[in-house]
This record gives C-alpha cells, structure tokens and sequence, in this order.
C-alpha cells in the first residue's frame, strides 16, 4: 500500500478528535490525553507522507473513488508535506503550552474545555487547506479553519476579545466571500474547480479573463496572508486573544494564505504578468510592517506587526518565480512559522511571570529568569537574522535569488529587505533593553507581579492556596521545545534547502503536480516563465 | 452559455445592498450585509451553471447536455451551510457585545488611540544627551561673567546664583 494513500487520515485524525473530546468535555484529563494522543499521531503521519513524497515525488489520492476533474483530490507533494510537518508540530508544541497554562490555572471546566475540540478542528481545516487539489475544498478547508478560529478568537468572551473578534470575523467573512465569488468566476470561466485541471484550462482563456481570476484569487488569500494594504485587521484582533491561540494563529493561520498565494502563482497562473504588482506589495509589506512595529510598547502588539512584515518576505521570494526566489520562500515560510509561534509563546510566559507584555511595565526579567529571558533572545536573533541561525540563511537565500534577478525592481527588494531585517533587529533590541535588562524599579509603571519577587513556595504549605505557578514546567518545556526545533532548523537547513529548492523546481515545473492527478499520460504545456521577468 | 438577467439584476442589487449595510458601524447592519454578500455570491455561483435543464437523474435516452449542472448547486449547498454557521456565531457575538456594552457599534481599539496619542518623544530613547559626558571634562563654562571649569560652576551652583543647565549628574536645582 501506497503510504501517500494515508493522507486523508491528516484531516480525519483531528476530526475524529474533536468529536471524542467534545464527548469527553466533562473529562479534562481523559479530554488531554485524547487531543494531544491524536495529535502526536498525526505528526507521526505527515512526517511519514513527507519522507514518502521526498523519497518518491508527488502523489494524488482521490475521495470516495470518483476520478480527478471530477471529484475531490488531496495532492501530497514536498511543499504541502513540509507545511503539514511544520505545522503540526507547531499546533503539537502549542497545544501542550495551552494544557500546561490550563492546569496551572486551575480552570479545569467551562469556557476552556471547549477548546480541546475547536483547536483540533482549526488543525483538521490547516492540514486540509493544505492538502487539497480543488478549488473548492481549499475554500471549505479555510472555512473550517476560520470558524475554528473565530470561537478561539472569542474564548472567554471578555470585552477587548468581543472587539477584536467583530473585527477579525467580519474581515475574514468577507475574504472568504470574495474567494467564493474567485471560484464561481474560475468555473463560469472553464468549468472545474479541480486544480490539476484548472491548470491546463485556464491557458486557454484570453489574458483579460485570466488577470481578472488572477486578481480576485489574489486580494481573497493576501487579505488572509495579511499583506500590506490588506494587513490592517491582523494587528488590530491577534493580540487580545490568549497567548497560545495568538501562537498558533501567529503561525499557522497567515501561512496557509501565503501557501495558496504560493500554488495560485505556481500551478494556476505561471508566468503571468503580476509579479512586478507582487514586488512592489511585498516591499510595501516588509517597511509598512516593521515600521509599525517600532511605534508598538506592548510586545504581543509589536510581534503582530513583524508578523505582518515578515510576510513581505515570503510574498518577495514568491514574485521573483525563479527556482532559487521560491525556494528560500518555502524554507522561510517553515522557519517563520516556528519561529513566530515560540516568539508568541515566550510573550505568554513573560506575560505571567513579569503580569504584563507591556514593555513599560516591565524590567529586570534576565535577571528574575535567565532561562526565559534565553527563550526570547534565541528566536528573537532568529527572526531578526542574526547569523547563523535560519533566519539569516532564509534571508540570504531570498537577497541572493534577488540580485540573481538583477532588475531595478528586485535590487529595491533586497534593500528593502536588509532594511527591515534591521529595523526588527531594532524593535527586538528594544524589548530586550526594556523588560529584560533594565532594572524594575526603571519601568515607568512597574507591574505589581514584577516587584512581588518570586511566589510564595518557601512561605510554607499555607500559602500555596493564593499562588499560581509562574513558571509552570509544562509550559517552558514545550516553548523550549519550539525553540529548539527553530534551532533545528538551522542545524539541519542544508537538507532542509535541498527540499525546498525540490519542491520549489516541481512547482515551477507543474508537470509532477498534473500527472499525478490527472494521470501520467498528459500533456504539460510549457510554461513561458522568462527567468521570472 | 445563456445568461439569466433576473438573476443578475437580483443578484446586482444584493451586492449593493450588501457592500452599503457592511460599511456600517452598527453591529446589526454589518451582519445583514454579510447575509447580503453570501446570497448574492450564492446567486453569482448558480448562475455560472448555465440554464435550467433537467433534474440530472440519469436516464439512457437524454443526452448528456440537457441535464443541468449539478456542480453549483451542491457548491451553494456547501456555501450555505456554511454562512449559516457564520451567521449564528455572528449573532452570538452581538448579543454579547449588547450584553458587555450596552451598544451595537463597532467599538474603536483602545490600545490604536493609546498608540497614536503617544508623543514621538520618547523620555528614554529621546533624552538630549548632555553636551559633556566624560568624566574629565575640559570645557570651560561663563558663569557670573567669569570663566570657570564646568564642573566647579556645576558645584558652585545653587539656589539664587545664576542658574547654569544642570549637568548631567550634579547641578542641583
């Protein structure tokens, strides 16, 4: 048996989860046990179908037996695999940070034991965004992601997470209707929605027709991969959320927006005349962003922001549609998702041991906790690019597919990346300063938690009653875990790139991705990629 | 491919109608420019399926191009389920909006105002650096009319001499 066969069970895993543990929501340890089992088993799954897709290239499996243009494909090829790998072990890392907060808070019952189900069907909607081989599956893919998302968003019900949510769910509702009105334009236009095959018909159309489809599918994913003019509503709704949803939003939620900008431009429209639009958005994207990012005193805030300005690095690698441009993309979108997550969940921490993730409250954490005031510096270094760890080696891979480009354009880009990589050197420099250097008693409005010193254990047995754990094990360990699956990442970037350049060289190529859906007997045509231009 | 004007002119002024009630503050109006939106889209999909045929029930003597598409209808199907859950989610959230707040309005974010009253200036990043900051400094100040060292003006300073800036450390007001 083929093991690319088993890829449905990426989706149905969490699925099934979701289910037992919303039958299980009366039982918070049986309910733990159950989302994180499933989930570890799914990571052991895609890392399987990655290994199949590295060792044996792209394959397709069809649902429920009905054939290619017709019914629904799920395509496993090295891009869609090492996005399911990063990501689960991600959501992996995040969901036992959420358990660890959970019981250290004591909330063993309601609103949280909702969360379980709702976190594994946001997993189930990732994975089968980034599965799916048709139009309309990724479309219900996002949509079950994005409600899951919603619910999370609103956890609580507080106030600020009823604002933020009205913003984020309005936004997103009218991405969404946007892609649908893409998709019902896509089949009014060629009369499939089955990606494969849409990938040969829309040749075929005239170029107005095609810029128009090109466009719509375009604004619908960068409303959702938040780039510049589109970016408004992310630093506006992620911070009010809990640390870890905000994690895993952080990582996950953009970069299946960006993971279908990147198919559209591949499989849908190569060689199309909207790269130079793309260079100029993602410049836009990256000094936009950072900049933002700077005016921010509350760290979650000013995460979000360099969220945003990252993405511009993604969007910059993908315009430039060379195999060296997409490459360093795909290898940056896996750093970043790691990378952005641990800097999410490090704000957490900081946020319970230090009371606030405002950088004028806080002082004086290096010396309160070394250990956390490591956790932030390493993928801190890391995002700003900082060598030799792999944010660095993204970058340069992106600067050097841009001046391998060599137009005006493109040098601009690079520039305008160096710049940015600074300025978030910067913007990280100045959290470092304040909440981990500084002395308390320096903070303009310390917070009260801050000068408490460390709880109450050596009080005796009477004052546990009182204290919450700052600190607890479960939490630093899976946040340390991601930290050193961004160092990982490093260490291993050699193979890592190797993967990236190969799925960068099948997108591009496009004949892998057609035959295995279509079968092996059709005829590609060449794409008329100029070098990119 | 023949074209339904009814249905495009429906589905015309939903958008209108949608696009207009979504650019509200109210809380209310916004979602009912959401149902809008979806419907309309619900329409725009139904038409791209061409004309009305016959029900696509397979029977050996009906060629193939007389059933109708059965592809957009069960994409509308999928769509509306899914603005159904949209909507009751939506409702939730106004219904605890009117709870929390006592208002449907679209509220603005708290942390923005903070952010953009704050003045550029920024007392620890901003600070004027003193002109002299070496230990040893060799600059002569006028104070009094004569000249002096900086330090020892900075000593000699007090309540009712001349006032020279405050230094650094010293010069006590």
């Amino acid at each position: 048996m083929n093991i690319a066969s088993l890829a449905p069970l990426a989706v149905v895993l969490p699925i099934l989860g979701a289910a037992l543990t919303f039958l299980l929501i009366r039982h918070s340890r049986a309910q733990r046990a159950v989302s994180i089992g499933l989930l570890s088993l799914t990571l052991a799954l895609e890392c399987l179908l990655l290994a199949s897709a590295w060792n044996s290239g792209t394959a397709a499996v069809t649902i429920g037996g009905w054939l290619p243009p017709w019914g629904i494909v799920m395509v496993v090829d090295q891009f869609s695999s090492l996005m399911l790998v990063v990501s689960s072990a991600v959501s992996l890392a995040v969901l036992v940070y959420a358990t660890g907060q959970g019981m250290a808070d004591g909330d063993e019952d309601a609103p949280v034991s909702i969360f379980h189900p709702t976190y594994l069907i946001l997993v189930a909607g990732v994975s089968n965004a980034f599965l799916s081989g048709d139009l309309f599956n990724l479309y219900v893919g996002f949509e079950i992601l994005l409600t899951a998302s919603y619910v999370l968003m609103t956890l609580g019900g507080t106030g600020p997470r009823i604002r933020a949510g009205v913003t984020y769910v309005v936004v997103s509702v009218v991405s969404s209707v946007l892609f649908l009105i893409a998709i019902a334009m896509v089949y009014g236009a060629t009369g499939t929605v089955n990606m494969a095959d849409l990938a040969l018909k829309l040749g075929d159309l005239d170029q107005g027709t095609r810029t128009l489809l090109h466009v719509m599918l375009l604004v619908a994913f960068g409303i959702k991969a938040a780039v510049f003019p589109l970016s408004f509503w992310l630093p506006d709704s992620y911070p009010t959320a809990p640390a870890p949803v905000t994690a895993v939003f952080a990582g996950l939620l953009t970069k299946v927006g960006v993971y279908a900008m990147v198919r559209t431009e591949t499989l849908l429209f190569p060689g199309d005349t909207l790269n130079t639009p793309l260079m100029v958005v993602a410049l836009l994207t990256m000094v936009v962003g950072i900049l933002g990012a700077l005016a921010q005193s509350d760290i979650k805030r000013l995460l979000s922001f360099t969220l945003v300005s990252h993405i511009g690095y993604m969007v910059f690698g993908l315009a430039m549609s060379s195999v060296a441009g997409l490459a360093a993309a795909v290898f940056y979108v896996a750093h970043h998702i790691t990378i952005q997550t641990s800097l999410f969940l490090v704000t957490g921490l900081i946020e319970r041991r230090g009371g606030s993730s405002s950088v004028d409250r806080l002082g004086g954490l290096a010396k309160l906790s070394p250990l956390l005031a490591l956790l932030f510096f390493i993928p801190g270094m890391n995002l700003a690019g900082i060598p030799p760890f792999s944010g660095f080696l993204g970058k340069v891979g992106l600067l050097q597919a841009g001046i391998e480009l060599g137009t005006p354009l493109a040098y601009a880009l690079v520039i305008g990346g160096v710049v940015t990589s600074l300025l978030t050197l910067l913007a990280i420099a100045r959290v470092w300063n304040r909440a981990f250097w500084r002395k308390p008693e320096d903070a303009e409005h310390p917070d009260p938690v801050l000068l408490a010193g460390p709880s109450g254990r050596a009080a005796g047995p009477g004052a546990k009653i009182n204290t919450v754990t700052l600190l607890p094990r479960t939490m630093v360990g899976s946040t340390l875990g991601l930290v050193v699956l961004g160092v990982a990442l490093t260490v291993f970037a050699g193979p890592l790139f190797g993967l990236s350049d190969q799925a960068a060289r099948d997108m591009l190529d496009r004949a892998p991705y057609i035959q295995s859906v279509l079968g092996s007997d059709t005829a590609v045509p060449a794409t008329v990629t100029g070098g990119g231009r | 491919m023949s074209v339904n004007l009814t249905l495009l002119i429906v589905m015309g002024a939903l958008y209108a109608c949608g696009i207009y009630l979504i650019l509200e503050r109210s809380l209310t109006r916004v979602l009912l420019g959401l149902m809008l939106l979806a419907n309309a889209t619900n329409l725009l999909i139904l038409s791209t399926g061409g004309y009305a045929g016959l029900a696509p029930f397979f029977t050996k003597d009906t060629p193939a191009a007389d059933y109708n598409d059965p592809l957009p209808q069960a994409l509308i199907l999928t769509s509306i389920v899914i603005s159904f859950a949209v909507t009751a989610f939506m409702l939730g959230i106004i219904y605890r909006t009117w709870v929390l707040a006592r208002q449907d309005d679209i509220q603005d974010d708290v942390e923005d105002l903070r952010v953009a009253e704050t003045p550029s200036f920024d007392a620890e990043d901003d600070a004027e650096i003193p002109a002299e900051t070496s230990e040893f400094p060799l600059t002569t100040v006028t104070a009094g009319g004569r000249e002096m060292p900086a330090e020892l003006a900075a000593a000699e300073e007090q309540p009712g001499s001349l006032n020279l800036e405050s230094g650094p450390e010293g010069g006590t007001k």
